[in-house]
């Protein structure tokens, strides 16, 4: 009984499907356009595969290398021994001059721990590792100065920190120079800034690619399908209906690139942790890399899918409307 | 029902598809469009389907102006009239029940009411045991049943067929027809476009004739009609 005696009784019938009802079976018709957009990679797994192999490499060479250097970044954020402050200390002051400056320095907030080096004592030490030991004694008098090492307390131990407290101290009269083992630290860093933003530029381009791709794939995709939406279109489909099989199949190539960049870099990181720990042995810490973490994680699957839903868009916005039935 | 006044189309190659064509079906009626191939039949039922618009005139369909029909509207206008193509345009890669559902998906019916409307559909046409066959299995007439189920699924009050029978031979070509002839029973207005003429007066209903683009002897037969109007 398909068929309706008049409009009157046809529209009756139409009407007693609720709103709810209707709603219920949008809801389906997307979920079922998930799984046969699920269906459709699995359909040609080599294809697909290499598809997303291609979007998991674009996707993994950022992520990976943002990896890298925020493990860089926190490293050399809080390297303990490298924030030492070296205050040279004026020609002829007397040795308990130095020890009282000792005290006074020990006293800041900043200051850990100091450790007095006197003039004689670097003279010691210089003789002994330098072996220009005759010449200095043809000097005649010390050249060398009294040094205060100072160690700045773990709130003064980041480059700009520990940098704020050499200029302090090194105001004082007594003191003739300050040298900071952290110049190279701050260069470091300012570089890793510099690579920061320059992997988030090639970021910005790789996304592109991906959705290039995504949106390429899909272009084909829609040609494949040409009869269905053409014959979709003549049974009332509007343009929505016929966008969403190819968004949701877009949105899986980028879930599971994002799925594949994840276990590139993974791979990529468990290559070089024996290295990265044998590293930090050298310099007797038990540093180790920190993944993606669950953050990470997730921002890299969420950009996979978003890559991949607005590569279709590309490809639906500018190859669908072309299809008309004739 | 369908409504044509002075609508002619011309094709963007400056072929003039239709010349000032005017006429009436009424709601309930069943009429044969005929005429020799290039007569404009086609073009005819493309301005129904609203694949293409008129070049002048004016086309009323169901008390709906199509001239006032934008690009948005089409999807809702094209599920109250049914389609039906000489090459069937089945989707080959699903099977019957599928391709009959369509319109339904299409259109958000509830899910559960499908398969008994699909049942229905198909029995109507004489298939009901080939819901989960692909339609390559299928012989042509079985093919066009099946196109034909998937037209009417949606119950629209219009259907349009555009040589239906192209490919039939002739005791398939007339079943097909007896089949459009009770669809019309139940209140649906058809409109079937062949140029088989036998097989058109033994149907014995009323005829649009077509030539060149214009209509000639319009109610050739029209006494068939003229009984049930
Ligand atoms: N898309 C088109 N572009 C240009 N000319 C067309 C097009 N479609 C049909 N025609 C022309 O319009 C005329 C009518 O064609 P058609 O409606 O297909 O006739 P029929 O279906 O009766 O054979 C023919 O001369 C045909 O060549
Ligand atoms: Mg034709």
């Amino acid at each position: 009984m398909p068929a309706a005696r008049d409009d009157g009784a046809r529209g009756a019938r139409l009407s007693r499907q609720t709103l709810g009802q209707r709603f219920a079976a949008y809801r389906l018709h997307h979920r079922q356009m998930l799984a046969a957009g699920f269906e459709r990679l699995r359909r040609y797994p080599l294809a697909t595969l290499m598809t997303v192999m291609v979007i998991g490499i674009a996707l993994a060479l950022p992520a990976g290398t943002l990896v890298l250097v925020s493990n860089a970044k926190s490293v050399s954020g809080t390297w303990q021994g490298a924030a030492r402050i070296s205050l040279f200390l004026k020609q002829n002051l007397s040795d308990s001059a130095v020890q009282q400056l000792a005290d006074s320095v020990r006293a800041h907030a900043g200051v850990a721990s100091v450790k007095v080096i006197t003039a004689s004592q670097s003279l010691a030490e210089f003789r002994q590792h330098s072996g220009f030991g005759d010449t200095l004694s043809l000097l005649g008098s010390n050249p060398l100065p009294a040094v205060l090492v100072i160690r700045p307390t773990n709130d003064y131990t980041t480059p700009v920190a520990a940098q704020q407290l050499g200029h302090e101290l090194g105001v004082l009269p007594q003191v003739a120079e300050v040298r900071m083992d952290i110049q190279w630290l701050r260069r470091l860093q300012a570089m890793l800034d510099i690579l920061h933003r320059a992997v988030l530029i090639i970021a910005l381009l790789l996304a592109l690619a991906v959705v290039l791709i995504v949106g390429n794939t899909i272009r084909l995709e829609i040609e494949n399908r040409r009869t269905e939406i053409e014959v979709s279109k003549l049974m009332g489909a509007t343009d929505a209906f016929i966008r969403r099989p190819f968004l949701y199949h877009g949105a899986w190539y980028g879930l599971a690139g994002g799925v594949m960049a994840w276990i590139l870099v993974l791979i990529a990181l468990l290559l070089m942790a024996g290295p990265v720990a044998h590293l930090a042995s050298l310099y007797g810490s038990r540093f180790s890399l920190s993944g993606l973490g669950f953050e990470g994680s997730l921002v890299l699957l969420v950009s996979g899918i978003a890559l991949g839903w607005l590569g279709s868009w590309v490809a639906v916005a500018r190859h669908l409307r072309a299809i008309e039935p004739t | 029902m369908i409504q044509f006044s002075e609508v002619s189309k011309r094709y963007a190659g400056g072929n003039e598809a239709l010349a000032s064509v005017s006429f009436n079906i009424e709601h309930g009626e069943m009429v044969f469009l005929t005429g020799p191939s290039g007569a404009g039949k086609s073009t005819l039922l493309k301005l129904l389907a609203l694949i293409e618009r008129p070049s002048r005139g004016q086309i009323i369909v169901n008390g709906q102006n199509l001239g006032g029909i934008r690009r948005g509207q089409i999807p809702h206008y094209r599920r109250k009239v049914g389609m039906i193509f000489q090459d069937h345009k089945l989707l080959h890669d699903r099977p019957v029940f599928d391709n009959v559902a369509l319109p339904l998906i299409i259109a958000g019916v509830a899910y559960q009411d499908i398969p008994k409307r699909v049942s229905a559909a198909l029995e109507l046409v004489g298939l009901a045991h080939k819901e989960r066959a692909l339609p390559v299995m299928l012989s042509t007439g079985e093919q066009q049943r099946v196109g034909i189920a998937r037209a009417v699924i949606s119950r629209p009050p219009i259907l349009i067929a555009d040589e239906p029978t192209g490919n039939l031979d002739p005791d398939l070509s007339f079943e097909v027809m007896q089949l459009f002839r009770r669809l019309n029973q139940v209140g649906i207005t058809v409109l079937v476009a062949s140029h088989d003429h036998n097989l058109i007066r033994r149907l014995g209903q009323r005829v649009l004739s077509l030539r060149a683009g214009r209509v000639v002897a319009p109610e050739l037969q029209g006494d068939a009609h003229a009984g049930r109007a």
